[in-house]
């Protein structure tokens, strides 16, 4: 089982590319330790910011930054960067075409049993409304580690969410296409689609296994890019596979699954599952307690599939 | 510039963001006046700018915080040459990009502003970059005083004294007056200055419709070395028209046709005023 979080990923990968680009900087909202960060800071303490606990003012001094040339990441926890500060994303980031990545450590619900006021469910949904704000999440090691290298490249706004614990790994290695905007098919399938992201694409991964022992031929999309949106692997899922669920660390307005149907009833429409987080403040827990609690399980969404192709 | 001349201008901008809100029959009439004197001393004689290069790389910084005010950059930056003055009459109309607050898509703005408690943050991230590249250019974020209430001002100037921003000036357009009435009952500010003292910024306390006292306070940056500064420009809301001067109503009022014609002629006997002295 991999022991590496994606947000060390992260860090380790800056480090690597920070020797050669003097440009990149990171910045922490008293969040160097939490969001693994603080050998970045203690390697170039030159391109490392501390802002303190400052949400709103962390977005607008990056904005700043990277209208001077520089290349700001901003790692804070993703609960209080997605809607705390939503205003400077949306005038400071988006609407001022600032080059800045935001990236939310500990999504989802991976702070656990702090509550709905640490966990983020929401952030998808109000990342979406922001013209020209790109979405990732990245499923596990390997994409996040070629995510970060795309995304120093990436001459724009970036909203990243990633969790806190490591997570089991999707790929092999990162010797795969990845590109922000395009989706990857990591298992092929013809009798029903699942469409995942983040750390929810290994729980996919998981039902179609189990499907193949029913005779399921289950498709799997990894829809790291939740926008800009690759509708053209969402309209040849429904078109080739007929059935589409959606699995996400979400709430389930706003999200994944939103988005997906979105392009399914206006391009090809055809029967879908949205699976997420309900209306209600999530239930604390381990995230793998609270994915089985919400059926993000590879058992349940394998029972909801068999339902879907029965109909 | 001389100061007589800087006087000149102001009154002349004053004339032409009167003139521009009267035809599109929309603007902030009264901010745009108060704060006209210190816009003129930037951008006249105090800033390090090329308009023909609006993206020198050395360039000073302007960030106008409270972007409602922006009838009064808009003439600024016209009659300075960023664009030309005839692309003043598309301002408030459809499709323009001279809208009713700063738009980056016109040279000469930075950035997209307008919702308060928003420049202060990017300026400290401007003035950080500076200090971090070498480089010498200054940034200058005008602020308003109601917008002082907005809690993200306070995020920043923690970190800018944090960061010893020295290359960073913030000016608050201390007209006293907000949508609703004066600060001091909307919100009480005061005592403004102390609490940016408070904060670690080097303040300055000036008439901000008196040119040389604007030049002197701007001439002295960085006062002290390792601070920022704050520039309280004590301010006339409506200044230079007579009876726009301190009416709350006239913070988004249109002036008629009646209300243009007798502030044109009052700024004009000023002009000619100041004229008639400079002869002397």
């Amino acid at each position: 089982m991999n022991k590496i979080p994606n947000r060390q990923v992260i860090c380790d990968t800056l480090l690597e590319l920070a020797k050669d680009d003097r440009d990149i900087m990171v910045l922490a909202s008293d969040s160097r330790g939490s969001a693994a960060m603080a050998p970045f800071a203690n390697t170039f303490p030159e391109q490392f910011v501390e802002v303190g606990i400052a949400e709103q003012n962390i977005v607008g001094m990056s904005a700043g930054l990277a209208h001077s040339g520089k290349k700001p990441f901003v790692t804070s926890p993703a609960c209080f960067l997605s809607m705390r500060s939503i205003e400077q994303i949306k005038v400071d980031v988006a609407y001022s075409r600032t080059n800045v990545k935001l990236i939310g450590i500990s999504g989802g619900v991976s702070y656990g049993a702090l509550g709905m006021s640490h966990h983020s469910v929401q952030d998808i949904a109000v990342a979406r409304a922001i013209p020209g704000l790109a979405i990732v999440l990245p499923a596990d090691r390997h994409e996040t580690k070629k995510l970060t290298e795309a995304l120093v490249k990436y001459d724009g706004g970036v909203y990243v969410r990633i969790g806190r614990n490591p997570v089991e790994d999707v790929y092999e290695s990162d010797d795969y296409p990845f590109e922000i905007g395009k989706a990857v098919i990591v298992q092929e399938g013809s009798d029903i689609t699942i469409i995942a992201a983040g750390e929810t694409v290994r729980v996919a991964l998981d039902a179609a296994k189990a499907l193949s022992e029913n005779g399921v031929s289950a498709r799997v999309i990894n829809m790291h890019t939740i926008k800009p949106l690759d509708e053209e692997a969402i309209i040849a899922a429904a078109r080739e596979t007929g059935r589409i669920i959606t699995v996400e660390e979400h709430s389930i307005y706003g999200g994944l699954g939103a988005a997906v149907a979105e392009v399914v009833v206006q391009h090809h429409p055809v029967p879908m599952k949205v699976l997420g987080i309900p209306d209600e403040p999530a239930i604390a827990g381990k995230t793998a307690e609270v994915f089985r609690h919400y059926g993000l399980t590879g058992d349940n969404i394998k029972q909801i599939a068999l339902e879907l192709i029965n109909k | 510039m001389e100061i007589q001349e800087l006087k000149v201008k102001a009154a002349q901008i004053r004339m032409d963001l009167l003139t521009i809100i009267h035809r599109a029959k929309t603007g902030h009439t009264g901010g745009s006046l108060s704060n006209t004197d210190i816009l003129t001393a930037l951008y006249y004689e105090i800033m390090n700018i090329d308009p023909a290069n609006s993206k020198w790389e050395d360039r000073d910084r302007f960030i106008a915080s409270k972007g409602h005010s922006v009838e009064s950059l808009w003439c600024v930056l016209a009659d300075r040459g960023f664009f030309p003055r005839e692309e003043l009459e598309t301002y408030s109309q459809f499709g323009t990009r001279l809208i009713g607050h700063p738009n980056n898509k016109v040279p000469g703005i930075e950035m997209n502003t307008g919702a308060l408690g928003h420049g202060l943050p990017i300026s400290v991230g401007m003035a950080l970059a500076a200090k971090r590249d070498g480089r010498s250019y200054r940034v200058f974020c005008l602020m308003g005083d109601g917008e002082q209430a907005e809690g993200s001002n306070w995020e920043a100037a923690m970190a800018g004294a944090h960061y010893k921003l020295d290359n960073l000036v913030g000016i608050i357009d201390r007209n006293r007056l907000q949508i609703s009435g004066t600060t001091e009952e909307v919100m009480g500010l005061d005592p403004l200055d102390e609490k940016w003292a408070a904060f670690g910024w080097n303040v300055v306390s000036i008439n901000g419709n008196d040119m040389e006292e604007l030049l002197q306070a701007f001439r002295a940056v960085p006062e002290v070395p390792g601070k920022p500064t704050l520039i309280m420009a004590n301010t006339t809301k409506g200044k230079g028209v007579s009876f726009a001067e301190n009416v709350p109503a006239w913070h988004h009022h249109v002036p008629n046709d009646e209300e243009l014609a007798l502030a044109l002629t009052e700024l004009s006997a000023s002009i000619e005023e100041l004229t008639q002295k400079g002869q002397v």
